[in-house]
């Protein structure tokens, strides 16, 4: 969300934007490596993150799949690879990010509506629009929470729901999530993954989500990531094409049942070879 | 029941009034040594409106508001300063553990040396005391600020700057309340015993070392409580602060 202004500019002179990009992949990311001290989770990794789908990001525990979404997102650094959004660095794009912690992401001192509005603010948008900005989104998305109201004053799956507006009220070109319902109960997880699938309906962001659910990453998908263990590879990138808005019909139709068992069957055969 | 609940607070304090009470009337103690509570907080009373108690009561919260406004306000920007930085803290560590576990009172004589003898001294050591206190837990208010917090601020953009003021200051805030709550309650035994030894003629702490060198028990026991009454008083001014501002603290 850095750099708003110079995205602006080149959408006008150098038209990056133009429809015909549209079914190019919004993320390319190549020759991309990734050491800690005790091991390499990712050896010149190659891979493009498709426009305007939901891609989950699945596999073995420790095989990088946060890693891979916090360097796409920069929160940590890469060794060495490069990592475009439509040719560009991540500094000339709008992205939102929803960590895990709902907890110790939100910004307590700020009431809900200011937690929503404080990306805006960072970026300089002065507080009428700002104002009206998170209205929007509030609206959109139909949320139906007291915004008045302190972080620590709500619901785990409300504090989330805020952090998901405010990575969302930048009008982000990608969202990011790190596990975001792995922190809730299961009643709040099954709301919230109600949320996230209407919010993808409602605005197509092309959206990257790890999940440790597999059956989480099935049923809010477009694409589903398989990775293997570190060093990671691309085991599989399953399609799942149910329409949405997908239902708890959708979980005993065969479709969505073979693709989890597919998926499945990869993983465990990936975290036996470990 | 329930409604009984809200008088536990004063169980203690009936307790000891009554155990003072009986012990004055069955002539345990010398009752030259120990009036009775009616005499003591007459004293008190006597002392506060319109007799030299209130003057001093009044000296030594000047001095402890003095030296802790002092101490915060150089303090709370060092710590901040240093705080942000860890490496920077690392090395001034041992110097700030060391000057603060010094008893402040051992710095009377050089702060005598440098200031004189009069109200700068005081102030000055209390100040000195208070605002190692605070500038420790500032700092470690800073350093400690959540990872998760300040990641999501950077993502969002916020520059070096931006997640200094608008995430590690807040951040460090329950904290600093602490350090200033240790450090008014430290600024008031400094100035307490300050005014009892270094020549002073007014203070709460000269007015206890007065009505004890006069052999004025009730006198004495009013100003102790007064000096009580200050401590806790403060304590609580503090408490309320942070309430109301810090009012996500331990949430």
């Amino acid at each position: 969300m850095a750099g708003a202004q110079p995205v602006a500019k080149i959408e006008s002179a150098g038209k990056v934007h133009d429809s015909s990009q549209r079914t190019a992949p919004h993320v390319t990311i190549r020759g991309l490596t990734k050491r800690f001290s005790d091991a390499t989770i990712y050896d010149n990794f190659d891979f493009d993150i498709p426009r305007g789908k939901l891609t989950s990001v699945f596999g073995p525990n420790g095989c990088g799949k946060s890693t891979l979404i916090n360097m796409i997102a920069g929160l940590f650094p890469v060794d060495a690879g490069e990592i475009l959004f439509d040719g560009q660095p991540l500094n000339r794009i709008k992205f939102g990010y929803v960590f895990q912690n709902y907890r110790e992401a939100m910004f307590p001192w700020l009431r809900a509506f200011d937690n929503i509005a404080y990306p805006l603010k960072v970026m300089g948008v002065p507080k009428a629009v700002r104002n009206a900005r998170v209205e929007k989104i509030v609206a959109n998305l139909n949320v139906k929470i007291d915004l008045g109201l302190y972080p620590y004053q709500m619901s785990g799956g409300q504090q989330q729901l805020v952090s998901i507006m405010r990575a969302l009220v930048v009008d982000p070109e990608i969202l990011f999530l790190d596990e975001p319902f792995s922190a809730l109960d299961y009643e709040m997880t099954l709301f919230m993954r109600e949320q996230m699938q209407r919010i993808f309906v409602e605005t197509a962001t092309t959206t990257a989500l790890v999940s440790h659910d597999l059956e989480e990453a099935v049923y809010l998908s477009d694409r589903i990531l398989l990775l293997s263990r570190h060093p990671a590879r691309a085991v599989e990138f399953v399609h799942y094409d149910a329409p949405r808005p997908r239902t708890d019909k959708t979980l005993s139709e065969a479709d969505f049942i073979s693709t989890k068992a597919h998926c499945l069957e990869i993983f465990q055969r990936e975290v036996r070879k470990g | 029941m329930k409604r009984l609940e809200i008088l536990l607070p004063f169980v203690g304090v009936a307790v000891l009034l009554a155990v003072w009470s009986l012990t004055v009337w069955a002539r345990v103690v010398d009752p030259v040594l120990l009036p009775s509570p009616i005499a003591t907080f007459k004293a008190m009373w006597v002392g506060m409106t319109s007799g030299k108690l209130g003057v001093d009561f009044i000296k030594t919260v000047e001095r402890t508001i003095y030296s802790t406004v002092i101490a915060a306000v150089i303090a709370i920007p060092l710590g901040i300063l240093l705080g942000s930085s860890e490496k920077v803290y690392r090395s001034v560590e041992f110097l700030i553990d060391f000057f603060r576990s010094t008893p402040a009172s051992a710095m009377f004589p050089l702060f005598l040396v440098l200031f004189g003898v009069g109200d700068r001294t005081k102030i000055s050591v209390a100040a000195f005391g208070a605002a190692l206190v605070i500038l420790f837990n500032v700092a470690y208010g800073v350093m400690n600020a959540r990872k998760t917090r300040i990641l999501a601020a950077k993502v969002m953009g916020a520059s070096r700057i931006r997640v200094l003021w608008d995430v590690m200051l807040l951040e460090s805030l329950p904290q600093t309340f602490v350090g200033l709550r240790n450090g008014v309650s430290l600024a008031l035994v400094i100035v307490v015993v300050a005014e009892m030894f270094i020549g002073s003629t007014d203070g709460l702490g000269q007015r206890v070392f007065e009505a004890q060198q006069l052999f004025d028990m009730p006198d004495m026991y009013a100003a102790i409580f007064a000096a009580g009454a200050l401590g806790y008083g403060l304590n609580l001014l503090f408490l309320t602060i942070e309430r109301r501002f810090v009012h996500w603290s331990g949430k």
